[in-house]
């Protein structure tokens, strides 16, 4: 696997530091009453969507979860298309119709986040299976969290791909918690990605939370599946720092949690790679944190003051065409 | 060139013109291929073409990628066919009973029918799901239901009901052709229904009613096979003087409203026949669209023949009961002439 140029690497932070900047900033205008609904926030997991999409083109998809914003944001979505979407105005990336739960850009392959749990294996098998009968390269990863990986749908999902060797990655976003209940409790395995073996495709469990362990992992399943050979199936283990959804007064978080999480943080443990190895300056990395800080500004100035979407688009876009 | 071939026969040419017009169209589900031609090259090999016969052929002549059996894992390839016109294809996935839609139905009315609005028009969903429906195979409660009535409720799903082997073939071609999911739900009994189709490729549109029947007295709007039964009603109940108009949806969603409307302001009275249970049901949407919309024309009140809100039976005689017949239809029509 190639190095990352310094150019790489500092996109790669760009964009880590650009979901924790806008996640944290949703947190805030959620809390102002600015964002409606339910918001899930990624804060915590940047390295696991990076880490991931940052290997992707356009042309490749992902499925993601509830906790998309950050999919969205490594995928490449516009920052501004997405907070006036979180605001419910007329700009947003989905004309406002779908919100948080379901922040999307098919033009950019991603798929949408998505209100069912579970819901986006089977659609990954569905992109990963126009691949294969397009004979194309293209391959999809289909995020989903360890609370899914309990629904029926991952497990028909994986078997699916895995019998017609869809170009399919399964990234298993391990942050520990379903809701509030705990990964020990609701899942069987210690490891999810062990798992692979009852789909006789490879499974690896990584170190989620650091972006070069993830990289690694990824960049070997997505060579297999352009290569024809099948799915993989990966488990990043992580965490996150906010709860399951704005509102949950994360009281299943012990003081200990909480002084793990700050010292696993993906953001400062990539800062220090880097900057241990001098593949980037303070600076360099100071001069990111402003421009994403810039971004997302931009980017709440720019919901703020898009109008609602006009009444009829109640009606609209139900259906290509309806008599 | 037309000649007379059966309502199964007329599905599987429509899906076989299209799959030859056009290469995005792949088809899957359970068996569909099925037997030895799933994992042997040899194209000359039987396959079994589904339980009940309608895919035979197609794996021969377009290869196992295009025609895939699949695992029984009704969540992950229904929604692969989401996935997969989402993405560029137009798949056709068979549900192989409807009664299964349990166990999918995500999927489809949370994926496939809410995919578009969500996204705010930036996606299509150019699928089709063709499903078994209907009683009269003594299949019982799991394997029998109509139950097409839950996805007409569904925005973002169109929904057909085929009644014929012509109407079979052109809604066939036109779902396929369709950018939107559409449900299409094909009645066990009917396969071996046999009738006049034209050689060639033909549409018949979505949301349109055809008149099977024209007649002044009463108007008797009835889906599916009771198309079948309205007709045989109908043809009693001329004798006794009374001309029967029989309507047939052909589509539930869209449903055309002006062809039911224009035949109940014709002859003032309205029947509804539907194998379907009753609430919230396809007959109490057609009887609500005659009376809040052509209320002053109507002579009498509407009268429903539909299935009982129970399960389906079992034993014969039941499920003999269980089915809306013709005689029912007649005694119907006959009330509200009164």
């Amino acid at each position: 696997m190639a190095e990352l140029s310094k150019k790489e690497l500092l996109a790669v932070y760009e964009r880590m530091r650009l979901i924790r900047e806008f996640e944290d900033r949703a947190a805030s205008e959620f809390a102002k009453g600015k964002i409606p609904g339910f918001v899930h926030l990624y804060a915590g997991e940047e390295s696991m969507a990076v880490g991931v999409c940052h290997q992707l083109t356009d042309r490749d998809y992902i499925t993601s979860t509830h906790r998309g914003h950050g999919h969205c944001i490594a995928k490449g979505m516009d920052v501004k298309a997405m907070m006036a979407e979180l605001f419910g105005k007329a700009t947003g990336s989905n004309l406002g119709k779908g919100g948080s739960m379901h922040v999307a850009d098919v033009s950019k392959g991603m798929l949408g986040a998505n209100g069912i749990v579970g819901a986006g294996g089977p659609l990954a098998c569905g992109s990963g299976l126009m691949a294969k009968v397009k004979k194309t390269d293209q391959v999809t990863v289909c995020f989903f969290g360890d609370g899914a990986a309990e629904q029926g749908t991952m497990h028909e999902s994986m078997n699916l791909a895995s019998i017609w060797k869809l170009p399919v990655i399964f990234f298993c976003e391990n942050n520990g918690f379903a809701q509030t209940t705990p990964a020990r409790y609701h899942c069987a395995a210690e490891d999810i990605a062990g798992r692979a073996t009852a789909y006789s495709m490879p499974g690896l469990a990584v170190d989620g939370t650091d972006f070069f362990a993830v990289r690694e992992a990824v960049a070997e399943a997505i060579a297999r599946a352009r290569r024809g050979e099948g799915p993989t199936l990966i488990e990043g283990k992580g965490f996150r720092y906010y709860g399951h959804f704005q509102g949950d007064n994360l009281s299943y978080y012990t003081d200990q949690d909480r002084a793990d999480q700050k010292a696993r943080d993906p953001i400062d443990k990539f800062k220090k790679r880097v900057l241990e190895r001098k593949l980037v300056s303070e600076q360099e990395l100071a001069a990111v944190d402003a421009k994403c800080k810039q971004l997302v500004d931009e980017a709440v100035k720019f919901a703020e003051e898009s109008p609602y979407p006009t009444l009829d688009k109640v009606f609209t876009d139900v259906y290509v065409s309806y008599p | 060139m037309t000649r007379t071939i059966t309502f199964r026969e007329a599905i599987n040419e429509a899906i076989r013109l299209e799959m030859r017009r056009d290469p995005l169209v792949i088809i899957m589900g359970e068996d569909i291929a099925g037997g030895a031609a799933t994992f042997l090259q040899d194209k000359g090999s039987e396959a079994w073409g589904g339980d009940l016969g309608i895919t035979k052929g197609l794996v021969q002549e377009f290869g196992r990628e295009r025609v895939r059996d699949t695992p029984i894992s009704e969540s992950s390839f229904i929604g692969a066919a989401v996935g997969a016109a989402g993405t560029g294809l137009r798949p056709i996935a068979e549900l192989m009973f409807v009664d299964f839609f349990g166990v999918c139905m995500d999927q489809i009315y949370n994926q496939a029918g809410k995919m578009r609005y969500m996204f705010g028009g930036k996606a299509k969903i150019p699928m089709v799901v063709r499903t078994l429906i209907g009683g009269g195979f003594r299949a019982a409660a799991q394997h029998s239901q109509c139950i097409y009535s839950v996805f007409a409720h569904m925005p973002g799903i169109k929904a057909v009901v085929p009644s014929t082997p012509y109407n079979a073939k052109g809604l066939l071609i036109a779902a396929i052709r369709d950018d939107d999911p559409v449900m299409y739900f094909e009645h066990k009994v009917l396969l071996d229904t046999s009738g006049e189709v034209p050689e060639e490729s033909y549409v018949v549109p979505l949301g349109k009613a055809e008149i099977a029947r024209k007649g002044k007295n009463v108007t008797v709007v009835a889906l599916g096979r009771m198309r079948l039964f309205a007709l045989q009603a109908a043809e009693e109940l001329a004798k006794d003087g009374i001309d029967v108009e029989v309507v047939d949806p052909q589509s539930i969603s869209p449903l055309d409203e002006s062809t039911i409307l224009e035949s109940v302001k014709k002859t003032r009275r309205l029947v509804v026949v539907d194998e379907d249970n009753p609430m919230c049901s396809m007959a109490d949407t057609i009887v609500r669209v005659a009376t809040t919309q052509a209320f002053d024309y109507l002579d009498a009140a509407p009268k429903t023949v539909t299935a009982p809100h129970t399960p389906v039976p079992f034993s014969a005689p039941l499920e003999d009961e269980y089915i809306p017949s013709a005689a029912k239809i007649a005694a119907a029509v006959r009330a509200v002439t009164k």
